[in-house]
């Protein structure tokens, strides 16, 4: 009798915790969601919704509408560089022998370790040096140095030996090495290539520091928010912030579909 | 006398410090169906790869239809290989598959998928042309490999350990097909493989490999009747091996000095030549009636019934290290303890220098 209410305390006990847990990680997400949708003007309680005025609001505002178009072109366009060159590497890491391979892999892979103030410190410096001025496409650039070596770690990981053999027997039926690589190993590839693209459009989408390090006057919607945030909080910033939260959202699922679908075959 | 459709001219090759291939001469001729069958590292599997193009060799050529192509990379070259993992393109329909050596020729759809219909035909998978490789049972993906690598109509086609993968009753009923579609097509089949037995049933001409060199080469009921080397009569099938010295060499006869005492064979070898006598199992008799070559007598150690035969391993009374392995009637009484006289015909002993 006894250790059976012991054992449904503990039951209890860390039922409660677990909602402790997942509470101090989505009450935040929560409260800003619940407040996009405030009538009046303070993001405080009481809540007076559900209204979408905040939304029409932002929907209304040119310079967060351009800075969503801005921050969804750079996103999308850094991160397929960031694919492609990140595939390319991987594979000629998987299928050739190179000199110091490891040490190279490793040097890759480096920049995941290095903060994103580092990063944009360092381009920043690079780039006034060169003479590239703070623009999108800094940013963009920013953004490929940041999500390659993720790219490259996802693809070279999936790349596995039995694709040899498969890129083999393509070549000797005829093709030449551009076409196995077109027709054979990114379709084999597929998974971990948009796993890499859908992922890395997620860290680009909602990344501060280096773009508001390397934009100026067309800027992404991350730099636009802490411009809005400046002036103090109203339910705009809440409604802004619960639609890159959505964007997040379809792209890391999007990422978890594609890691998840591939099977060995 | 035509040129051989496939010329290996002392071919050797390294990976590193490991000499895997040690100066290998081989023709192939046109129709042929060749078996390269060795263990696992007697380098088979280079040599294939020599021929497929995957590797170059470090010394010496390889002719194709009398052009060199030694060096030549494996798309330009008229060879195609059947992998060991079959190597399909898993996000391809078979019948893309198929046709993908046809697409790389640049020859339109409509007949490429013609003909990948018509190869798959030939291999008895004439309904699979619309599905995908993760469909099919493992014996159908081996013959979408064949299928795919003979649409393109190579002058010579590889196999590498193509059987491997299957399980020993489909494995058997493909050894057949396998030959059937070869004599269907014409093509001459290259195969690899370390099983004898597939070796005996597909080759028109067999080739023993052992640690880089070829130890025999020739039809295989000659190889098995009269194997050239030690490794070979001990690898293409059992054999007994008695070991011994020519004492004296006259007119087409020597006297051997050998494990079990001195006998006299047929042969021309000088006196003192060390050489092995080989005996194939079905050969020995064991019993009192027996052959007129007398081999003395041994204890049976072991007797394993194996359906239409039993494998008999005796223990040779006169040298211990000598072991018997000997086939008999499934009927006959032999029990394990049992001490037999040993015996066989002069012509069935097979003399190998050693």
């Amino acid at each position: 009798m006894r250790s059976s209410t012991v054992a449904k305390a503990i039951r209890i006990l860390s039922g409660l915790y677990a909602i402790a847990i997942y509470g101090f990680i989505f009450l935040p997400v929560v409260v800003l969601v619940l407040f996009s949708l405030q009538a009046t003007s303070f993001p405080i309680p009481p809540f007076t919704g559900p209204s979408l005025r905040w939304y029409d609001a932002v929907l209304a505002d040119t310079r967060l509408t351009s800075a969503l178009v801005n921050s969804l072109l750079v996103a999308a366009i850094s991160s397929a560089v960031a694919v492609t060159l990140g595939f390319l590497s991987a594979w000629g890491f998987a299928r050739f022998v190179l000199p110091g391979s490891g040490l190279l892999r490793g040097l890759i892979t480096l920049p995941l370790t290095v903060s994103y103030l580092i990063i944009g410190m360092g381009l920043l410096v690079l780039f006034n040096w060169a003479g590239v001025p703070k623009s999108l496409l800094a940013a963009g650039i920013g953004h490929v140095v940041i999500n390659l070596p993720l790219c490259f770690a996802i693809i070279y990981s999936q790349m596995g030996d039995h694709q040899i053999n498969i890129e083999r027997a393509a070549r000797d039926l005829g093709a030449p090495e551009w076409k196995v690589l077109l027709l054979i190993t990114v379709p084999v590839m597929a998974p971990a290539i948009f796993a890499g693209f859908f992922l890395s459009m997620t860290f680009s989408w909602d990344e501060f520091v280096i773009s508001f390090l390397l934009t100026r006057f067309d800027t992404t919607l991350p730099v636009e928010i802490w411009n809005l945030l400046r002036s103090g909080l109203n339910p705009k910033t809440n409604a802004v912030g619960s639609l890159v939260f959505a964007v997040s959202i379809v792209l890391v699922v999007m990422f978890e579909l594609m890691l998840l679908r591939r099977k060995p075959a | 006398m035509t040129a051989p459709l496939v010329d290996i001219c002392s071919v050797s090759h390294r990976f590193g410090q490991q000499t895997v291939l040690k100066n290998v001469s081989l023709q192939i001729e046109p129709g042929s169906y060749t078996i390269l069958l060795g263990p696992s590292g007697s380098g088979k599997t280079t040599l294939l790869s020599i021929l497929g193009g995957f590797v170059t060799p470090s010394e010496g050529k390889v002719l194709i239809r009398g052009e060199d192509c030694t060096a030549v990379p494996p798309a330009k070259r008229p060879t195609t290989t059947v992998f060991q993992d079959y190597a399909l393109f898993p996000h391809m329909s078979v019948g893309g598959n198929v046709g993908f050596g046809l697409r790389m020729q640049g020859i339109d759809a409509a007949t490429r998928n013609a003909r990948a219909r018509e190869a798959l035909a030939l291999v008895g998978l004439s309904t699979a042309f619309d599905k995908k490789p993760h469909q099919l049972s493992g014996g159908q993906r081996q013959r979408v490999a064949l299928a795919r690598a003979l649409v393109v109509e190579p002058a010579v086609l590889l196999l590498d350990e193509p059987l491997g993968a299957l399980d020993l009753k489909l494995r058997r009923q493909m050894q057949d097909e396998l030959k059937a579609i070869q004599k269907r097509v014409g093509t001459a089949f290259i195969h690899v493989t370390h099983d004898q037995e597939e070796a005996m049933a597909l080759a028109d001409h067999c080739v023993v490999m052992n640690d880089g060199r070829i130890q025999d080469e020739g039809p295989p009921e000659r190889v098995y009747a009269r194997p050239a080397t030690r490794f070979s009569a001990t690898f293409m099938g059992e054999s007994t091996l008695i070991s011994g010295a020519v004492t004296a060499a006259k007119d087409g006869t020597i006297a051997v000095a050998t494990q079990v005492g001195p006998l006299s064979l047929t042969g021309a070898l000088p006196a003192g030549t060390t050489v092995a006598l080989a005996v194939r199992p079905e050969h020995l008799v064991l019993g009192a009636a027996g052959g007129a070559v007398g081999l003395g007598t041994a204890k049976v150690s072991d007797v394993v019934f194996q359906g239409s035969f039993k494998r008999v391993l005796a223990v040779s009374a006169q040298d211990p290290a000598l072991h018997f392995i000997a086939k008999v009637a499934a009927a006959a009484a032999v029990q394990p303890g049992d001490i037999v006289a040993v015996s066989c015909d002069a012509g069935d002993i097979i003399l190998l220098a050693s």
